[in-house]
């Protein structure tokens, strides 16, 4: 157990170390922009205004509610603070809302959506690619060319294509949004039933995307174990066919899971950008929002989330890693 | 060196990429040669123009010429072509509610369902259960139909300076035609134009080029600083190689496109060019060629050829350049290609957020992009708006990512089919 301590605690230190770092290039970079954004939002509070004094105060209330005014190291522990408290403050473009709860409305349809969509897109493709692998010919002649075309695809593009074929043109499902315009979320079947509609497409496009890249890996993976010694060996011991392919399944699975780690931050990044395309309520179009508002708070409390829960699922792989695979606590306990 | 280029030639795979890349680059260069015009001046008045050949009313009216033609077919085909979808199913609607039998109506077939209207419609008549403003608007069909049906010419009158009556000045007889060579202004507009009134395929090769540069400014920026910080961690090893792979590995976990949302951002709209945003790209995408390089590297440097030149009191640049470079070319020319496309893809995922180059010079397959999304394009149902775009852009990563794994199996022979 001893060598599985430190592989833990290592990749934990890991985990903290780098969340430290993306927190700060986090608070940093978006404070760096030139311009005030405290006088964009006063000048679209203040329209129609003709008293000079009146949009004074206005500009004070602001700056002090987002201490802007303060240096830039005391708005970074206030930062600090307020983020321990769930607090991101006010969001700029959709003021007097809080950040958080305008987080708070999208996050569990980006969660619902990229979560499962990712997991069943790299299963069906590590699938398909060792039987690209396995059964060569006519399978794989198809599978890899159509792989590489689907995985140099950007996922936007899928998204626009699904979203022309199957709701524009065949009107299967809904363009846009996360559920029916004239519904509020709740737990009622008609609310579920709306939601699994526009979930689909969504859904699919994202699955799609992930299938092409996975494939191809994991045949390459699969080919390389297929050739190894140990399969020779194995086959020449008469052991069947059957039981070589779950050897060489699992041990070509490994480097996938590392790589769906390392993937994770691009597959999320092409995924937020689908959910525009669908106008889908969660982080992707939140962002778009924070962009074109020019929305600072809102923005960088995105950008963190993303952050958090990208380097989160990949500290869980990391140690689901470590569990399947054996040769770790070997090499740890050297 | 031949040797290795006749090898990847030989590969299928390769030369399917590098031949679609080739002719993307000579259409690029080729087109902008014949085709002057600007590529983002607005030339069409409104949003979304199919694509098609333009003829000038004015001038085809005015050709010096015209050519009387007794065509079977013109008449059927000019009412089919007039009368709309709506108006047809409208037909279709009082027709059956007058008491038609509904299989025996076609609204495809433009000549029964006007013998029919022809045969039963009746202006006066009220149909039970219809409102008055659904009446007035079978009038309307009626007397647009009525139209389409007289057989007599158009007339073509100038308003008199003096009185400010109408002079008639020409008749044109259904029958009168012009030959597209005759008139003036003929424009073929083979994507039609954007939702500002652009012309669709100027602005696309344009915007190829302007991505293709970007991937490869973000891609050469990439390679060079992964490549020399991997040979350096790889080689020198210690202190260096441990600092070198925190900060890799940092960069490794903190998504990139976050970085690159969170960068451009703070760039701000208006310092925003091509070439910035390439740059951006690439100082936040070398994150894997250094952590390989490194790793191939690190394989190499205690081996005996390293150890010889060494021994030989030979520079570190030279043992870098003559025995450690030639091993991991082949690598670091495919992750050169990868970089490229990933940075058009990356590129076109900013501008779709927005955060893509300022809007005012030159266009990328992004912005393209992110403008088809914003005048909704796609649920409007304007391919040509964004339809090239994707397919440019899948073409472009698609051939190098073809050309990439074409080199994998020239070096990896395991790979090999």
């Amino acid at each position: 157990m001893k060598g599985y301590a430190k592989y833990f605690s290592n990749k934990l230190g890991w985990f903290l170390i780098t969340f430290l770092f993306a927190f700060i290039l986090n608070f940093l970079l978006p404070r760096l922009m030139p311009g005030d954004p405290v006088a964009a939002i006063v000048a679209r509070q203040a329209q129609g205004m003709s008293n000079p004094s009146g949009v004074q105060a206005i500009y004070q209330q602001y700056t002090e509610l987002f201490a802007t005014d303060k240096p830039l190291i005391e708005q970074f522990f206030i930062y600090v603070q307020n983020v321990l408290k769930g607090d991101f403050g006010y969001s700029f473009s959709q003021y007097p809302r809080k950040v958080s709860d305008v987080l708070a409305a999208s996050i569990w349809w980006t969660l619902m959506l990229q979560l499962p969509a990712i997991l069943v897109g790299w299963t069906l493709g590590n699938i398909l690619g060792a039987l690209a692998a396995y059964l060569r010919g006519g399978f794989d002649k198809v599978l890899m060319p159509a792989s590489l075309f689907l995985s140099s695809f950007p996922a936007f593009g899928m998204a626009v294509i699904l979203l022309v074929v199957f709701a524009v043109n065949l009107k299967w499902f809904p363009t846009s949004g996360g559920y029916g315009f004239n519904l509020i979320p709740s737990p009622t079947p008609g609310f579920l039933g709306s939601a699994f509609v526009h979930y689909q497409l969504p859904f699919w496009s994202i699955v799609i995307i992930a299938i092409g890249g996975q494939a191809i890996g994991m045949r390459s993976m699969s080919i390389y174990e297929l050739n190894s010694d140990y399969v020779k060996f194995a086959r020449f011991m008469g052991i069947k066919d059957n039981r070589i392919v779950a050897y060489v399944f699992r041990n070509a699975m490994l480097p996938q899971v590392t790589g769906l780690a390392l993937a994770l931050g691009t597959m999320v990044g092409g995924a937020l950008i689908a959910e525009i395309v669908f106008s889908y309520p969660g982080l992707g179009t939140t962002l778009l929002n924070g962009v074109m508002g020019q929305d600072y708070p809102l923005i960088s409390a995105s950008t963190l989330i993303i952050t958090f829960m990208v380097l989160l699922a990949t500290f869980v792989l990391e140690i689901l890693y470590g569990v399947i695979d054996p040769r770790i606590k070997a090499t740890q306990s050297d | 060196m031949s040797y290795t280029i006749r090898e990847v030639f030989r590969s299928g795979k390769f030369v399917v990429g590098f031949t679609i890349l080739v002719t993307i680059l000579l259409i690029v260069f080729i087109y902008p040669l014949i085709v002057r015009h600007p590529p983002l001046q607005i030339i069409g008045q409104g949003t979304f123009f199919p694509p098609g050949i333009y003829v000038s009313t004015y001038d085809t009216v005015n050709a010096p010429t015209t050519y009387t033609l007794n065509l079977d077919k013109a008449e059927s085909r000019r009412i089919a072509n007039r009368l709309k979808p709506d108006d047809r199913v409208a037909m279709k609607e009082w027709l059956v509610a007058f008491g038609l039998p509904e299989e025996e109506i076609d609204t495809e077939n433009t000549a029964q369902l006007l013998a029919q209207w022809e045969a039963n419609y009746d202006p006066n008549l009220r149909l039970p259960g219809m409102t008055f403003a659904r009446q007035r608007y079978f009038q309307r069909v009626n007397t647009s139909i009525q139209g389409l049906l007289s057989t007599e010419g158009a007339i073509i009158a100038v308003p008199n300076a003096e009185t400010g009556a109408l002079d008639q000045k020409g008749v044109v007889k259904q029958t009168d035609y012009a030959n597209v060579n005759d008139v003036a202004n003929v424009q073929l507009l083979v994507l039609g134009t954007d939702n500002f009134g652009r012309d669709i395929l100027t602005e696309l090769l344009a915007a190829t080029a302007i991505s293709l540069l970007i991937g490869l400014v973000a891609g050469i920026i990439a390679t060079t600083i992964g490549l020399v910080l991997g040979l350096v961690a790889g080689y020198v090893g210690g202190m260096v190689d441990d600092g070198i792979m925190f900060v890799t590995n940092l960069f490794t976990v903190i998504p990139t496109f976050v970085l690159l949302i969170l960068i451009s951002f703070s760039i701000g709209q208006d310092q925003r060019g091509a070439i910035t945003i390439a740059i951006v790209i690439g100082f936040t995408s070398w994150v894997w060629t250094a952590r390989a390089v490194r790793s191939q590297v690190f394989s190499l440097r205690n081996r005996d050829h390293v150890n010889l030149s060494k021994l030989s009191g030979h520079s570190v640049f030279r043992i870098i350049y003559a025995s450690i470079l030639p091993y991991i070319a082949s690598y670091v020319v495919m992750a050169f290609i990868l970089q490229v496309s990933s940075g058009i893809l990356a590129e076109a995922g900013l501008s779709i957020l927005g955060l893509g180059p300022r809007t005012t010079e030159t266009p990328t397959l992004g912005l393209m992009m992110n403008w088809a999304m914003i005048y909704q394009a796609h649920i409007l149902g304007k391919w040509w708006a964004y339809l090239p775009v994707l397919l440019m852009i899948a073409l472009v990563t698609f051939s190098m990512n073809l050309m990439n794994t074409g080199l994998d199996q020239v070096f990896n022979p395991a790979l090999r089919d």
